[in-house]
Order: structure tokens, then sequence, then C-alpha cells
């Protein structure tokens, strides 16, 4: 068996879960069309045949309703995945993630672990209009209790997915949806990835590109570009959002002086500035310009590809501002 | 106006449940309606809520706890007769009004005393307070400060109980207010659809914080949603004890052979404000004092167990201040216990 196989975003998500149910007779999947369907999209197939009604449930569509139960369950000595086919559906179960399962083991003072794993798409781009394509994460990155992940390949999502299954809190984990046919290498044998250890993809030593999900993909391809004009862009992919690597983040931007924070949720109050935030803190003295945000434009996503494109960030968006930050474009950045 | 219907609404249930008395002692004339030991147990622990419940109100009115509490006194009977009926290692979840159900579930006098006061030796280690304490060895996952939510925890606790096949039940205590929350429907209707062992009890006090819950709520009964979602729906008189022991012993039982979840209906009242600072000046004295004469859960198991010659005044007596006597303990227990540190705002958020 090679080391290494090609497989799509989809085929590691359910790579992960198979794995972990059996493993680990606690591990179950919940969720809207997860089984015999296997899932929306398609995140779940081959799961139904192999584990059963008893362990891939099928639930009416009752978002709050099947969440407050997985939250129960994963109180009591099970370990939940549920999927929440579009992550904007995630509103609607707020009271269950927010004041239920991130504070449960807190008010309680310890007594109970919440062993949650809530899996959600993320991500705009198929016109699938504003209750669609949402990219939510910062809202919940926001709650102290709760950890997300925002895998990027299909490596990580495979290796972050199963440590959050094993996770004693609840996880969310976010997946672009434009990535679920993306192929990439994923290692054979067993391996995790744990939380709050982002990882470099691409050394440089000019310009700091720091990407969620799939905006590290964007960085990635900007980079290239960037080459092409002088400017070595170093890449760093976050992972986890909570809990932070703060310490990779750091020493990135004390190295190359320029930092750009790539990611898809909405500019204002969000990811971006959490983190231009966290390194304007910890780097001042070696920033050269301010830290720059590209992120979703401050609108919901509409639905017309022509008005839907431009709201959300793109390599030439990226390229174009850090051009600037380098002095080596004329004008207004951003 | 709202006073004139209230009143109606109530003896309409007292009849229903007279009825339903009536028809028992009809079929079993001579066999006692029940087991002392039981009695005297359930007795203790209702007198036990509700001298607590006294007791917290006179704390927090001298000032010795931070925030509020919402007090059981004049339900006591729906805990008590629910709890009695279940397992230890049966799961419960509770509401903001929980005291009860968690003393009734096994807590400790003086660690809830201590929480109540933000101490350190509380149940959540001062992190919780009134309206969190839990006690996961005893099988109480929480109260909860969210009206209608810990319906997703206590239908999830039943999910875990049948998918670990363990033989536990879920008990999940709301009011009348949770009633009207929409996510009842959504748990409870799985709790149907998977066949768990849930047990729901709607403590139907009649009044969602101040308002009147027949004004806001589209059914006479609250009862008569179960048959819109597919469940057995029962009433039961709160403050009958033995009733709501045998109305929960029946539930957890169908529930434990795999025959599914129940919806109860506990017609009960109480007789503080919705919480210690409220006056409840909402309602009429003349209705508080109709329950209190007519329905007090305590003064009804006591006369039934003297009526059995289960128990006499002077020995009720001697509980009493036996109980009362472990209650001002609890409250010096919780005086003297230290404040968490600062640091420990920083502990239990993650395992």
């Amino acid at each position: 068996m090679p080391e290494v196989a090609e497989i799509s975003f989809r085929e590691a998500i359910i790579e992960a879960m198979a794995e972990e149910m059996r493993r680990d007779e606690t591990v179950f999947l919940i969720g809207e069309d997860v089984g015999k369907s296997g899932g929306i999209f398609k995140c779940s197939e081959g799961l139904f045949e192999e584990f059963g009604t008893e362990r891939v449930i099928d639930t009416p569509i009752a978002e709050a309703g099947y969440i407050g139960v997985s939250v129960g369950a994963a109180m009591t000595g099970m370990r939940p995945i549920a999927e929440l086919m579009f992550g904007d559906f995630s509103l609607l179960t707020m009271d269950q993630l927010v004041n239920q399962a991130a504070k449960v083991r807190y008010m309680t003072g310890g007594q109970c672990k919440v062993c949650l794993t809530v899996r959600l798409s993320m991500g705009a781009g198929r016109s699938s209009a504003a209750q669609h394509s949402q990219s939510l994460h910062a809202l919940f990155a926001h709650i102290p209790g709760l950890k997300v992940a925002v895998p990027s390949c299909p490596e990580d999502v495979k290796g972050l997915l199963k440590t959050a299954i094993r996770d004693d809190n609840p996880v969310l984990i976010f997946e672009d949806k434009m990535m679920y046919n993306d192929v990439g290498p994923v290692p054979r044998g067993e391996y995790t990835i744990p939380f709050g250890e982002a990882v470099v993809r691409r050394e440089g030593s000019d310009v700091t590109l720091v990407g969620t999900s799939s905006m590290v993909g964007l960085s990635l391809e900007a980079s290239k570009e960037l080459e092409n004009e002088g400017v070595s862009a170093e890449v760093v992919d976050l992972r986890t959002l909570f809990p932070l690597d703060t310490e990779t983040l750091i020493a990135s931007v004390r190295k190359t002086g320029y930092a750009v924070i790539v990611d898809e949720g909405a500019s204002r109050y969000g990811v971006t500035g959490e983190l231009a935030s966290q390194i304007t803190e910890a780097a001042f003295d070696f920033l050269d310009a301010p830290v720059m945000r590209i992120a979703a434009a401050d609108v919901p996503v509409p639905f017309s590809p022509s008005l839907e494109m431009p709201t959300i960030p793109n390599v030439e968006q990226i390229v174009e501002v850090v051009l600037a930050m380098r002095g080596l474009r004329q004008g207004a950045i951003t | 106006m709202a006073q004139t219907k209230k009143k109606p609404a109530s003896n309409k249930s007292k009849k229903k449940i007279s009825r339903v008395t009536k028809k028992s002692e009809k079929k079993t004339p001579k066999v006692p309606s029940l087991d002392p030991d039981l009695a005297w147990s359930m007795y203790r622990k209702m007198w036990s809520i509700r001298k607590f419940e006294e007791h917290v109100w006179d704390v927090y009115t001298r000032g010795l706890m931070p925030g509020l509490a919402h007090l059981y006194i004049g339900e006591e009977g729906v805990a008590v007769g629910a709890c009695s009926a279940l397992r230890d290692d049966d799961y419960i979840t509770s509401t903001h009004r929980g005291h009860g159900h968690c003393l009734a579930k096994g807590a400790q006098l003086d660690r809830m005393m201590a929480e109540i006061m933000g101490k350190e030796s509380g149940y959540c280690r001062g992190k919780g307070g009134s309206m969190h304490i839990a006690d996961f060895s005893g099988g109480n996952l929480g109260a909860n400060g969210i009206v209608g939510g810990s319906f997703g925890i206590a239908t999830g606790a039943a999910l875990s109980a049948k998918m670990r096949k363990s033989g536990q039940v879920a008990v999940c205590f709301f009011g009348d207010g949770a009633a009207n929350q929409g996510i009842l429907l959504e748990t409870i209707n799985m709790a149907v659809i998977w066949n768990l062992p849930a047990i729901y009890i709607c403590e139907n006090n009649h009044y969602g914080e101040h308002t009147p819950a027949d004004k806001v709520t589209g059914v006479d009964q609250i009862v008569k949603r179960a048959a819109g979602i597919g469940l057995e729906g029962v009433v039961l008189d709160g403050s009958d004890v033995v009733a709501m022991y045998k109305g929960v012993q029946a539930a957890a039982e169908k529930a434990r052979n795999g025959d599914g979840p129940t919806f109860i209906e506990a017609d009960t009242y109480r007789y503080r404000g919705h919480h210690v600072g409220d006056a409840a000046g909402y309602r009429t004295k003349e209705e508080l004092d109709w329950w209190m004469q007519n329905k007090d859960p305590i003064a009804k198991l006591g006369e039934l167990m003297m009526s059995e010659k289960a128990a006499n005044t002077s020995e009720l007596e001697a509980l009493q201040e036996q109980v009362e006597q472990e209650v001002i303990d609890a409250v010096e227990f919780g005086r003297n216990a230290q404040l968490p540190p600062p640091e420990q705002a920083f502990e239990d958020l993650y395992a």
C-alpha cells in the first residue's frame, strides 16, 4: 500500500469518521440526510452501510433540536459528530451551542465533559445566495468554551476531524464547500493533527500571508504571482482559530515585517480584525506597514455571480494589497 | 379579570384529579395507598426543600448571597414524587427554579447552600450559583438559566442511555413558560421517533414569570400538545406527591421497557414570586390562599400519613425540627465556606 494517496477533501472527511467510528463505539454521526442518502454533500457516503441506523442517524429538519440532543449525548458518555449541512443553519442552534455546550462544563465547576464535534460547511462562490453561503466561524471563535477548526486541505481535514472527535470539548470544524472535491495527498496510516499548531505552507521573507480554510489555497496562488513580481511571500495556515497558534504567526510576522490576513468571513468585527490586533500587540516594533485585512465584503452574499464573486477574496486582491504595502504599486490599498 | 378566569381553571383541574383518586380508592379500598418508608422519605425531602427555600429567602434578604434565586415553595410534590420514582443513576435536567429538583435527586443541603452563596465548596465551585446547580454523580445534569434550555440535554441523555443500553431514564423538568418554546416540539418529536427513554414533566405553575400561562398558551391544558407530537400525555396533581410518584414510576417503567417517552403535566403553584425580588403583585391573595389551603403538597401528605397511621403529629414535628436544624447547619456551612480565589475564574473551561 502506498504511504500517501491522492483523495478528495470529502473522502478524507469520510475516512476520518469511519476510522473513529471503528475505533470507538461511542462515536456516532447525526444530522439531516446523513444516512442512506450519504449527505447532501455526500460527506457520509458508505457510513450508513458500515455502521447502520443506530450510529448514522437521520434527523428531522430541526437543527436546534438535534444539536441539543447531541449536546446531551455528548455530556453523558457519547461522542456525537453532528453535521449541519450548511453553516448558515448553525444560527438556529445558537442556544444549544453557545448557552449550553460552551458553558455547561464551566457553569458546573468542571463536572462534565461535552465530547461534541459539529461539522458544518462554509463559504460562498456557488450562487447559493445569502442563507447558504456564509462563513460564520468568527461567531463561534468568539465564544469561550468552544474550539474552532478551519482545515485547508484533505490531509488536514482528516487529521483535524479525528482530533476533534477525540477531543473532550465542543469543537466546530468548518468545511469550505468549494473544497469538497479538491484532491490532495493524504497519508494512509493512522495520524491526527493537534489543535493549536499552525503550519507554514510556504516559506518567504518579504510578507506573511495568514490564511484560514480555502483562503490558504488562495494565498498560495497569490504567492506564486508575487514571486513573479519579486516578492517572497510566506503563507501561514492557522488550522485552528481556537486554540490559536500565535507563536508561529508572530514569528513569521517578525521575520517578514509585513502581514496580510485572508479570511472568508465578513470583514467587520471578524477573524481578520482579531488577528491584526494580535499581531499588532505582539509584533508592533517589527511591522513596516499596517497589518492589512482581506475578507468578504460587508454585505450578505448575493446570488448572481456578477455580484457574488466581487464580494469574496480573490488572488488578484491579495497580490494588489501586498504590492501596495511593499510600495510596488501606487494608490489606495484594498 | 385575570384572577376571575384563574379560579375556575384551578377548580377544573382539582375536579379532574379528585375523580381519579376516587376511582383508585374504589378499586383498592383496604390496601394502604402508600408504603410508609416511602412516605416518610418523601415527607422529609419535601420538608427539606421547603425549609431550604425559606432559608434561601432569609439568606437573600440578609444580603448573604449574591444575585437572585427562584424559589420552589409550593411545588415540592412534583420534584419529590418524580425523583423518588427514579433510580440513582437516572438523569434529570432542571430549570431556573431548580433547587427542589436538585434536592429531590439527592443533592446535599450544605453544598447547595454554599453554591447559592457563591462559595468554593458549592456544587459548581461558585461558578454557577442558584440557576446552574448540577450534581452529575447523582444524575442531575443541571439546572438551566434558559427557559426550555434543557430539552435537548435531557433528550440527548435519553438517546445516550438507549445507545449504551444502560437502562437509564432521563427526566426533563420544565415549566408552563418553556412549553411555548419551539425546541419542545423538535426534541420531543425525536424522542418519539427514536422511542427514547425520556419523561417530560411540565410543571404548570400557571405563571411564566409575571404572565398568566393561560394568556399566552393556545390550549387549556398543555398536555393536549402531547397527542399532536405523538406521545402519551398524563395530567397529574402536583400537590399529590403519591400521584406524582406513581405516575412517574409508570412512565419510567414504560421507558425502561423500550416503550418510549411520556409527557406529564403536573398542576402546581409557586407560593412566592418569580424570584426572591418579585412580590408577585400580578396575582391575588385569594388565589394564593386557595392553593395554600387546598393544595399544599406537604400538608396533604402529612394528613394522608396520619390517616393511614403511618405517622402522628409529634413524629412529624420531630422530623420537621430535625430537618430545619439541618438547613440551619447548611446555612452556617455556606457562611463559613471560602469564596473561590479569583484565579479559579480561569479554571474548568476546557476539559
